[in-house]
């Protein structure tokens, strides 16, 4: 246990914060840009691209997951992965049933 | 019980901070579990507004065309502004956690102070948002109007920049399923930013004081996990609600 000690108090310096804050506010205006494109069924799927990889530079960095203890971190993964399998299986219902007669 | 602390305070904690609790090994322990526990509460937020996300993807599916000139009601620029603040508010407040770790007093009190702020423009913003919804009776339940739907060239300002065409009455029905999710959504998230906002303000009296910042710095960075978390939902909301259904 006493091994994880040395990862305990990681101090997230000012220098990250201020690139993961750059990063956020690129890929803020990457996804309105690309929300202008005619892209089809593709322009859901690059704006949720997107908006998930900034989720994810807010979770590593900003909420110092990158450098939290391993439960914490088998914890959040548990939870997400969870979540994903209870929302895609719900549309798999919804969508795969009475297709076309709502 | 008050009595007793005062003469053995000092024997008591000999050896360690005031501010480990004797139930744990070490400081260090004290945080991983505070930072574990708040993980778990988030991750009940997670299935909460992920409800709430579930139910706006099925009607989307069900409903597509009702949804899409429903959200052809919502100003792209004034969402982007409030993406931009949140993410100004997230960047400070990471910067108070910073500063709390790091001991400077005056450093958190204006990070936490320009996090309040921004928290506040983003009310503000949403406000001005709402407010068009409320004079267009675009609000669910309070005198619905369909006419924007029914008639889009009625609505000049947004017929000049998407020229939808009319949906059929019970298409034009199910916009106001759209609003519905819109202000659960939406509403539900500036609900969480209050209350952020409330911690906020009692934060900001505490660290003047000069708590947080003698290194004990917790509640700060469980508060700073929470205000990120706010973020996130935001991020999707964006996406979501305002930018996928730009193009028919």
């Amino acid at each position: 246990m006493s091994e994880h000690n040395e990862h305990a108090h990681h101090i997230v310096g000012p220098g990250v914060y201020v690139a993961i804050l750059f990063a956020l506010l690129i890929g803020t205006g990457l996804t309105v840009w690309a929300s202008f494109l005619e892209l089809g069924l593709w322009n859901p799927v690059i704006a949720l691209a997107i908006a998930t990889t900034k989720a994810v530079l807010v979770v590593l960095f900003f909420m110092h997951v990158k450098y939290s203890t391993k439960l914490t971190k088998l914890a959040i993964f548990s939870g997400i992965f969870m979540f994903l399998v209870l929302i895609s299986m719900t549309l798999a219902d919804y969508i795969s049933r009475a297709w076309g007669s709502w | 019980m008050l009595d007793r602390s005062a003469n053995t305070a000092h024997s008591a904690h000999e050896g360690h901070p005031p501010y480990l609790r004797h139930h744990f090994n070490s400081t260090e322990q004290q945080a991983d579990a505070a930072g574990f526990a708040m993980w778990l509460f988030l991750l009940t937020e997670v299935m909460f507004f992920g409800g709430l996300f579930t139910a706006y993807l099925i009607y989307r599916n069900w409903y597509y065309p009702a949804f899409v000139a429903g959200s052809h009601q919502l100003d792209v620029r004034w969402g982007t502004l409030n993406t931009l603040v949140l993410i100004c508010s997230s960047f400070t407040m990471a910067m108070g956690v910073w500063c709390a770790e790091t001991r400077r007093r005056k450093g958190l009190v204006l990070s936490l102070t320009l996090t309040f702020i921004l928290g506040l423009g983003f009310l503000g913003i949403k406000t001005v948002e709402y407010r068009e919804k409320i004079e267009k009776h675009h609000v669910p339940g309070f005198h619905y109007s369909l006419k924007s739907f029914l008639d889009p060239q009625s609505d000049p300002e947004i017929y000049a920049e998407y020229h939808d065409k009319p949906l059929v009455p019970d298409m034009a029905r199910h916009t106001e399923l759209y609003f519905s999710l819109y202000f659960l959504m939406t509403g539900m998230h500036a609900l969480h930013m209050i209350i952020g906002i409330g911690i906020l303000g009692f934060m900001i009296l505490r660290a003047k004081a000069g708590a947080y910042t003698a290194g004990h710095v917790t509640f700060v960075e469980n508060f700073g996990l929470y205000w990120h978390f706010v973020d996130i939902i935001w991020i999707y909301l964006f996406a979501l609600l305002y930018l996928i259904s730009r193009h028919q």
